[in-house]
């Protein structure tokens, strides 16, 4: 009998992965809650975690009013954007793997994030000409709103491509991605090469990602998006397990198939739109994170995309604190250091899926 | 009742399916044979509506197919793929808790192991999706198709599987055994409809032979009137292989034998 082979691993005798789901959930939000503290506790400014208790355990009057703006205005909005992007990213990125069926699909891959940084750029390079009323009007949500509906327009284009009567092919989706993300690139080096010296500067910091100059107004305007690409999660998980076994798997499942894509492209766009809008194209967060996690809870996405976007906060609030100490008081543009450590890392689980296909078991 | 009636179906100018009729009726299993492109795998994706009709009606209990939606659809009927390839790593129990939780059972990975036993892959469940054998992958994909139609008959109405190729990469044990638990379901009064390329268990198995040609039904019925000399002549261009033993020397297995064995 094959079975009496079976390699003893406890944890996948009986295959189901729940429990385990369940616990890694758990452990996430611990380490979220950690990395909300090390967020808060740590800066260039001196005010520590000392300050923090103190202010978490209702003494904040006896702190002084500059180390009391440091926590509320500075880094409280820092810490939710951190959590709220990184969320974002983790969940989107999932969503995206599920949907084209391809662990190494991201938002940055299928050229929504560039059809949000070419209207952010536009944005920039334009804001005092052409679209300077739109901007006077619109104010500091012109940026965020300006990269939402790039992201959306890249999507939408995308989708318009790669469905013919009513079906998206995977290939073709992917494949046209990668033209629309080249297109687009392509159009933001022709605004990048025609920007003046002062727009350069904003567009490679912005381009870079970064989660300074946070304020409750960006944690307000990234909310929504948030929100929503989480809320859809019970909705969208059972369809995007069906979907890995194939388009027509999942129909006979029971499982609207064009309407799950066509919603769960629309989270996506949204979700990247807004996250790239506030802070930057940060990279990576969305790849490495659901890849980290099928290797321990497996990919049923009823578990998977929440773990994601606990994970994704957690990871990014991580890297925030790391790119503001390591300098400081100077400060890394954050996309520098997830994509330090994300880079090696996806690497590391590309090499480690190679050898495992090849002995027939998975890492 | 699945009903197809004068079906057509057209691709790029192709005709596949031309004029076809045929009736799947609870308690039957019907199986689809013929020739490669013959439009064996059309028809299939015609009558679990999957594929929407040129021409013609497909009705499911006199209710148009297209009706349905997919989760409807889903209740009435299960289908069983030809292989297919998974990107991420499912276990075995995972893959088939999906056709569980399709047919809303309240504790879908109990229903799963039970599907699972039933297809004699006890054991399995935590073994990744895609380091088990082709065969081993098709028997999950079977035990993930009765998960989703656990029972025959269900509010008086009777349940459907579609079987595209359900022996394709089994050895003979495995092929007959997926085979009888078909049977079984159609016995208890569910309505089967598989295709096979293996005559012999056509003939053995099924209430009710199609026999499909250039997408058309050359003929339907009991395997006994069916499968005569003239119709596989015609379909698959092979004359006289029909009821006749091979040369002396050459030896050749026969299945159906064992039924008068264990008598």
């Amino acid at each position: 009998m094959r079975a009496l082979t079976l390699p003893a691993r406890w944890k996948r005798d009986d295959g189901d992965r729940s429990g385990q789901g369940v616990l890694c959930l758990v452990l996430l939000l611990l380490l979220l809650a950690l990395a909300c503290l090390i967020s808060l506790g740590s800066g260039p400014t001196g005010v520590n975690l000392a300050h923090l208790w103190l202010y978490l355990t209702g003494r904040g009057s006896e702190l002084a009013v500059q180390e009391r703006v440091v926590l509320e205005a500075v880094r409280l909005p820092r810490t939710a954007l951190g959590i709220l992007v990184g969320a974002g990213l983790g969940v989107s990125g999932a969503m995206l793997q599920g949907l084209f069926r391809n662990p190494l699909a991201d938002p940055g891959v299928v050229g929504v994030t560039s059809g949000a940084a070419l209207f952010a750029v536009a944005g920039i390079v334009f804001g005092n000409g052409v679209l300077a009323p739109l901007s006077l009007v619109l104010g500091s949500q012109f940026l965020p709103l300006m990269a939402f509906f790039g992201g959306l327009l890249n999507t939408w284009l995308l989708y318009c491509i790669a469905t013919r009567g009513g079906q998206t092919h995977t290939t073709t989706l992917v494949l046209s991605g990668i033209a629309v993300g080249a297109l687009s690139a392509a159009l933001t080096g022709l605004l990048i090469f025609m920007a003046d010296d002062r727009q350069l500067r904003d567009i490679t910091f912005w381009s870079l990602g970064s989660l300074g100059g946070a304020t409750f107004a960006r944690v307000l305007s990234v909310l929504p998006f948030v929100v929503l690409v989480t809320a859809i999660i019970p909705f969208v998980a059972r369809g995007l397990d069906a979907l890995i076994l194939g388009d027509a798997a999942a129909f006979h499942m029971g499982v609207p198939v064009q309407r799950l894509k066509r919603l769960v492209i629309l989270a996506v766009a949204a979700a990247c739109g807004a996250t790239v809008a506030v802070s930057g194209s940060i990279g990576f967060v969305g790849i490495v994170v659901p890849h980290l996690l099928r290797l321990v809870i497996g990919p049923a996405h009823r578990f998977l995309l929440p773990a994601s976007a606990i994970g994704g906060g957690a990871l990014l609030l991580i890297a925030d604190s790391v790119a503001r100490t390591v300098v400081s008081p100077a400060e890394l543009p954050i996309g520098i250091i997830t994509a330090l450590f994300g880079a090696p890392v996806f690497l590391l689980l590309l090499l480690g899926r190679k050898g495992a296909h090849r002995g027939g078991d998975q890492p | 009742m699945i009903r197809a009636e004068s079906v057509c179906v057209e691709r790029s100018g192709r005709r596949l399916l031309d004029g076809v009729s045929m009736v799947l009726q609870p308690g039957q299993m019907a199986v689809i044979i013929g020739p490669n492109g013959a439009g064996k795998s059309t028809l299939m994706k015609a009558l679990s509506g999957e594929l929407p009709v040129s021409s013609g009606h497909v009705t499911y209990d006199a209710t148009e197919v297209s009706r349905y939606n997919p989760r409807e659809l889903a209740a009435r009927r299960a289908v069983l793929p030809q292989a297919s390839e998974l990107a991420f790593p499912f276990t075995a129990l995972e893959i088939v808790r999906m056709g569980a939780v399709a047919q809303g059972a309240l504790d879908p990975s109990a229903a799963a192991r039970a599907a699972l036993a039933r297809v004699g892959l006890s054991g399995f469940e935590g073994r990744a999706y895609p380091s088990l054998s082709g065969g081993e992958q098709q028997r999950v994909q079977f035990a993930r198709a009765l998960a989703q139609v656990p029972r025959p008959v269900e509010a008086g109405l009777a349940r459907a599987l579609f079987l595209d190729e359900p022996t394709a990469s089994l050895d003979l044990g495995h092929q007959i055994a997926v085979l009888e638990t078909a049977r079984a379901f159609a016995s208890q009064g569910g309505m089967v409809l598989a295709i096979l390329h293996d005559l012999n268990l056509a003939a053995e198995f099924a209430d009710r032979v199609v026999v499909l040609h250039r997408g058309r039904i050359v003929t339907q019925g009991p395997a006994a009137e069916t499968l005569s000399d003239a119709t596989i002549a015609e379909v698959y261009g092979i004359a006289g292989a029909v009821g006749r033993v091979p040369a002396a020397h050459v030896p050749f297995i026969l299945p159906q034998a064992r039924h008068g064995a264990s008598a």
